[in-house]
């Protein structure tokens, strides 16, 4: 490892979401000399952030009063909501929306491109004099004495059969007085921290879904900038959760997507589907006549909540934003607590700097004492409830929390089970007929990812590291009949030669990132590893 | 109008692309074929391109220098007879794109490459973004340089004509480029970025012995290169230089022969562009059928088969 | 011995663009840029012969808007010694191009201009043949080896079913096919030490240079999409189209 270089730094912060760049800015601001380097594995800032997105602008508005002077690209304020509950034909607006679910109300609100307003916090960065390194991915964590001391990228070259190519380059050790990680959802780093330092003893397991997302230009004629839907019931069955969601923002541009719950029991249940035929719903159907699709991405959120969020801090760093879970699951909203808890990790590590602290636990009081956290606590019921009672009592619930007992129930429902514990064997399952795509409004999975500009630089080793093939076989195939072939929303897993002796093939090459197999599946065979640096989806402007 | 196209051969006879470039010359104004070379190899081009359906005159420009139609020659050349032609005009060749906009820059004009369609005398339709979009452009230079896509228009027809031959006095010289050697190897298989006819393999062949068995004998007949999917490389059946599709080579032969490939876009974004697109495959489906001017529906081990044995 | 590279900046090649929906043109707006694949392959060959000791100097230029400086930067972390600027219009045609390049080649006085064969967004594929016009020099296009010889260029090149091997007098203007080699990525440590090297930036204008447009684009449109043709019940009537309707065989 000798040949790899080294560079020293302050502060090195993995992950270029609204977590790290929050991170990163409030470091600057409060201490101008703090020398700060901020890596992201998409080839530039933004290009791997899938979001909806409408965002609260509290925690921009602290970070940068005058956000508006600046030029954020918060464009679309919110001006019109419904929710609907589905049936197969039917929808039924739900009335009183601030009043029964309050947290999806929106007034204030913005309906934003998520990748936008990271590229536009990147230049803030930049401008404060953070460095930052788009392409490079986060490889391997650096612990020394039990101390987290930086990250290195990973090596560029390396052949699909593991040898040092023609065009090898090694990694780089990026050295840090603190480290934060600031990954997304389920970090590949952070899963490595959190196992090292057993930073999830005696909280929940964390729980997630899985948002699919389009984004759509449609006629100028039918835009109506603001509009913000929801939907809940059809055509999940009710021991699902999810739904899905449609933005009206922009230059007519439409934000769709769909949120399957992955604790899902049904092995035969396709997200991308779901997503798919919900929009043929009449309450969905109508907004995308006339239009064109342009751009398709996925990506995992965190839902576990309050309950879930592990040990924050270790010696050397500390986790942020969704790396850590702070999604409000019930306003599906993360991006202002990832800001929020990205600046005061900033906060408690400029603090720890200037005392030379191991460890900048001042953190987790500093998010106790905040909005932060008076906002998870008051929402860690709402998801629990879905997860025991199915939508339609976890619904009643979440009404009754929000209208009766204001968030502060006396008791926390817990999780009972990990995600990849839930599936239901094929046997048991109930196959689900999809329908064919009808390629206006309806696609199929590789035409989907060609919108996502997804490639990764073929002669390289495979990225998702199947453990132990054997068990895919006597579990994955023979159990479920590889559930992985529909959750993966790329198509990189494929079930082939069924009908002798079924055998995985993975097109990695297809991956956009999500991190939903890392997740699901059922025996955690598979590893999501960072492929070469700018690999994946390059998401482009509006996503 | 008159527009001087430079002509060139392939094989004792007139390159079909120059016939194609001389079909979208015509929309334009009388052609005047320009044809260079030694004074022999000159001497037989002219005669051929005066045949050429739609040539109005030639030009033949013998010299040594011109041999090999090197670009600062030729250029120096096409430059020297400029004169009164409003367009200048050359296929979209190796030879074409060499030299032309050498030649449009002595000229002090703006080149318009790879032409698909002449819409007037200043405006024409190319690609650009490698074919994702097509622009139409209308040019200010009181001269055109153009070539032409070949595949964009059908070349005149190789007889028909009577052209009077023009011989041209050849004054100029080259000191900077010199050629040395040649290599076109005479390998019976032809490379698949230029190849006329490809046969291309998917997953539907099975195996790697299948994919030889079944294509080899077909590509032979049609003296066709050999093509192949994503997953046909993945898994084995063919070399990694073989994949056609996005991560693969780009090609657009007059013939496309999709066997057992399902038509994902990511491969038909390599070669939705050719002339004819035939689809074999058993899936009536499948979204080659989309795109196939002729679909076969039915089992490609039978039909590929009988198919080579028809030829 | 100097050599010129030029850089273009252009829209990332994994990017799908998209025709505007009023047809005035492709969106680029937000869209990832990178240096033009083509051009990387030019300055992996400069920097070769620069570690082989045949080049003592590689110079990456752009011509185009102030973001430029992100791809020269890339040169520079990929081996280019330094840099220049030359502000503009963003993308600027060819002509345009070629002229302030033989202005800039005129002050520099390099030995050699390695380019890429065609930039992937207006796909000209014209530069580096004007520039070779408008100096007077030789052109070794659609290179695939480059060797310095007895003092010349001795260049192969792809042409139509092969490939031919040209000598040309130095200076010289060479540019890049895909063969010629695989780009080395700029690695991390060299892009940090790149923000160290010379980028000078210099306008257009200053160097004299008209940079009217000679083409104007009337209009942008998404290629038609191809439509299902018939379906033939046998392979002897498809032998049959394929000879007299399609004429291909
Ligand atoms: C479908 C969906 C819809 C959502 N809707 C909303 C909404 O409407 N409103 C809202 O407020 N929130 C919404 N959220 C949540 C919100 O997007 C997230 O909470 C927020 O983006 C979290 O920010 P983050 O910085 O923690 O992580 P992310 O935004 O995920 O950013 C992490 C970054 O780190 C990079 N990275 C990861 N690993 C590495 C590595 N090893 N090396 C280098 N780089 C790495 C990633 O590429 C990524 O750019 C939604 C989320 C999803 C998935
Ligand atoms: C910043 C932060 C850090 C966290 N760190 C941890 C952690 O290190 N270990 C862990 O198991 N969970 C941790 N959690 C999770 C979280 O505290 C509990 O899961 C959640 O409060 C539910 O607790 P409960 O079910 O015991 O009951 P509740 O009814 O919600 O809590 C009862 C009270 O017990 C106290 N309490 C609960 N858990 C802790 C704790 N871990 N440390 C100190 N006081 C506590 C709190 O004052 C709380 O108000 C953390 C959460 C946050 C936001
Ligand atoms: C980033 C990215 C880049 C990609 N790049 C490329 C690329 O460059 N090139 C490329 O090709 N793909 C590429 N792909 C992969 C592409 O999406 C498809 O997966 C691939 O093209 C499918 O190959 P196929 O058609 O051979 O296999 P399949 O899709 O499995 O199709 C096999 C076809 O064979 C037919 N068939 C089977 N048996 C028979 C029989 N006996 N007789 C007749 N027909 C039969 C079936 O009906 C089916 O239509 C890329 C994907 C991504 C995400
Ligand atoms: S392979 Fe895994 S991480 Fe990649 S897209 Fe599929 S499910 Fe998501």
């Amino acid at each position: 490892m000798s040949e790899r270089e080294a560079m020293e730094f302050d502060v090195v912060i993995v992950g270029g979401g609204p977590a790290g760049l929050a991170a990163a800015i409030r470091l600057r601001q409060l201490n101008p000399e703090a020398n700060v380097c901020l890596i992201e594995k998409g080839s530039e800032i933004g290009a791997h952030i899938v979001s909806g997105a409408v965002i609260e602008p509290r925690a921009l508005e602290e970070l940068f009063p005058d956000w508006l002077e600046r030029g954020a690209p918060l464009k679309t304020p919110v001006t019109e909501e419904e929710m609907y509950f589905l049936t197969e034909k039917k929808g039924f607006r739900i009335p009183a929306l601030d009043r029964v679910m309050p947290h999806l109300a929106n007034h204030g609100n913005y309906v934003v491109s998520l990748g936008d307003v990271c590229r536009w916090l990147a230049e803030q960065a930049e401008e404060l004099g953070v460095e930052i390194y788009p392409g490079f991915a986060g490889a391997e964590v650096l612990i020394e004495k039990n101390r987290v001391v930086g990250v290195a990228t990973g090596d560029m070259g390396i052949t699909r059969d593991g040898e040092k190519g023609p065009n090898y380059q090694p990694g780089m050790e990026l050295r840090a007085k603190y480290t934060l990680f600031a990954e997304g959802c389920r970090g590949s780093l952070t899963k490595q921290v959190m196992e090292h330092y057993n930073l999830r003893k005696g909280v929940d397991p964390q729980t997630y879904g899985l948002g699919i997302k389009e984004v759509w230009e449609i006629p100028a004629e039918n835009h109506r900038p603001g509009l913000v839907v929801h939907s809940f019931g059809w055509p999940l069955d009710d021991r699902t959760y999810g739904g899905a969601w449609l933005y009206h923002f922009g230059e007519n541009l439409v934000s769709y997507g769909f949120v399957t719950g992955l604790d899902y029991e049904n092995t035969w249940l396709s997200p991308f589907d779901e997503m798919q035929r919900t929009k043929l719903h009449p309450i969905f159907r109508k907004h995308f006549e006339g239009g064109r699709r342009l751009i398709y991405g996925a990506r995992a959120l965190s839902e576990g909540g309050l309950q879930s969020i592990p040990r924050l801090t270790f010696p050397g760093g500390a986790l942020l934003g969704d790396s850590a879970g702070f999604l409000n699951t019930p306003k599906i909203k993360g991006t202002h607590t990832a800001m929020k808890s990205g600046m005061l990790a900033a906060e408690a590590v400029i603090d720890a700097l200037k005392a030379e602290r191991v460890e900048p636990a001042a953190y987790t009081s500093l998010v106790r004492q905040s909005w932060l956290y008076d906002e998870l606590k008051s929402a860690r019921n709402v998801r629990p409830a879905f997860a025991r009672w199915g939508s339609k009592l976890g619904a009643l619930y979440a009404g009754f929390d929000a209208m009766v007992l204001r968030g502060k129930a006396p008791w926390t429902l817990h999780f009972k089970h990990a995600d990849n514990e839930t599936l239901k064997p094929a046997s048991l399952s109930t196959p689900i007929a999809y329908p064919k795509p009808d390629n206006t409004i309806t696609f199929d999975k590789l035409s989907s990812v060609f919108l996502s500009n997804t490639n990764h630089e073929e002669d390289q080793p495979v990225h998702l590291k199947v453990r132990n093939m054997g068990l895919w076989k006597t579990v994955n195939w023979d159990v479920f009949r590889s559930p992985e072939s529909r959750y993966c929303p790329a198509a990189v897993y494929e079930a082939v030669d069924t009908d002798a002796e079924a055998r995985l093939v993975i097109n990695s090459q297809n991956c956009v990132h999500c991190k939903t197999c890392d997740i699901k599946d059922p025996t955690q065979n598979i590893d999501w590893c960072t492929p070469e640096g700018a690999g994946g989806p390059n998401y482009p402007s509006g996503m | 109008m008159t527009v001087l196209v430079l002509v060139e051969t392939e094989a004792g006879q007139i390159r079909q692309a120059s016939r194609s470039a001389i079909t979208a010359a015509t929309k334009l104004g009388d052609v005047h074929a320009l044809v260079v070379g030694n004074a022999a190899d000159a001497d037989a081009a002219a005669a051929l391109a005066a045949k050429v359906t739609g040539v109005a005159k030639v030009l033949k420009a013998g010299a040594d220098v011109l041999t090999h139609e090197l670009a600062e020659p030729v250029a120096d050349l096409i430059v020297s007879l400029a004169g009164d032609y409003s367009h200048i005009v050359a296929a979209s060749t190796a030879v074409g794109k060499n030299v032309l906009p050498r030649a449009a820059a002595l000229l002090d004009v703006q080149p318009i490459p790879d032409v698909m369609a002449v819409i007037d005398a200043d405006t024409f339709v190319r690609p650009i973004y490698a074919g994702n979009a097509l622009a139409t452009v209308k040019s200010s230079d009181a001269k055109k340089v153009l070539t032409v896509r070949a595949t964009s228009f059908d070349p005149a027809p190789a007889e028909g004509g009577s052209a009077a031959i023009d011989a041209v006095n050849v004054t100029v010289q080259d000191t900077v480029s010199r050629f040395v050697s040649e290599h076109t190897p005479t390998s019976d298989r032809p490379e698949l970025e230029s190849a006329r006819v490809i046969v291309s393999g998917g997953r539907g062949l099975g195996s790697a012995e299948n994919f030889q068995s079944v294509l080899t004998p077909l590509a032979d007949k049609l003296g066709a290169a050999i093509g192949a999917s994503r997953v046909a490389v993945d898994s084995g059946y063919a070399e990694n230089d073989c994949q056609v599709g996005q991560t693969g080579k780009i090609v657009a032969p007059e013939l496309y022969i999709a066997v057992g490939i399902s038509g994902a876009i990511q491969h038909l974004a390599g070669m939705k562009d050719s002339k004819v697109i035939v689809a074999i495959n058993k899936d009536a489906d499948a979204p080659m059928l989309q795109v196939a001017d002729y679909a076969l529906v039915g089992d490609l081990f039978e039909a590929v088969p009988e198919l080579a044995k028809a030829l | 011995m100097k050599i010129l590279v030029p850089v273009k900046r252009v829209v990332d090649y994994n990017i799908k663009v998209l025709v505007k929906s009023d047809g005035t043109g492709v969106e680029t707006a937000g869209l990832k840029m990178s240096m033009n694949p083509f051009d990387e392959i030019a300055v992996e060959e400069a920097v070769r012969l620069r570690e082989k000791g045949s080049a003592t100097e590689v110079i990456a230029v752009s011509i185009g808007v102030q973001q430029a400086q992100d791809t020269l930067r890339t040169a520079m972390a990929m081996g280019a010694d330094r840099s220049i600027l030359v502000l503009s219009e963003e993308s600027p045609e060819p002509l345009a191009v070629a002229k302030v390049l033989k202005a800039l080649v005129e002050r520099e006085k390099p030995d050699l201009v390695f380019l890429g064969k065609q930039a992937i967004d207006d796909d000209m594929n014209a530069t580096g043949q004007m520039l070779a016009g408008l100096l007077g020099w030789g052109q070794g296009t659609f290179a695939s080896k480059v060797e310095i010889v007895d003092g010349r260029a001795e260049v192969t090149r792809e042409i139509d079913g092969g490939t031919e091997t040209v000598s040309l007098a130095v200076p010289a203007i060479v540019t890049a096919d895909l063969r010629l080699n695989e780009p080395r990525y700029a690695s991390l440590p060299n892009i940090m030490k790149a923000k160290k090297k010379p980028l000078e930036t210099i306008q257009a204008a200053d160097l004299g240079v008209d940079m009217t447009r000679r083409l104007t684009t009337v209009s942008v449109a998404e290629p038609p999409v191809r439509k299902a043709g018939i379906k033939v019940g046998s392979v002897a009537e498809l032998v049959e189209k394929l000879r007299n309707e399609a004429k291909v065989i």
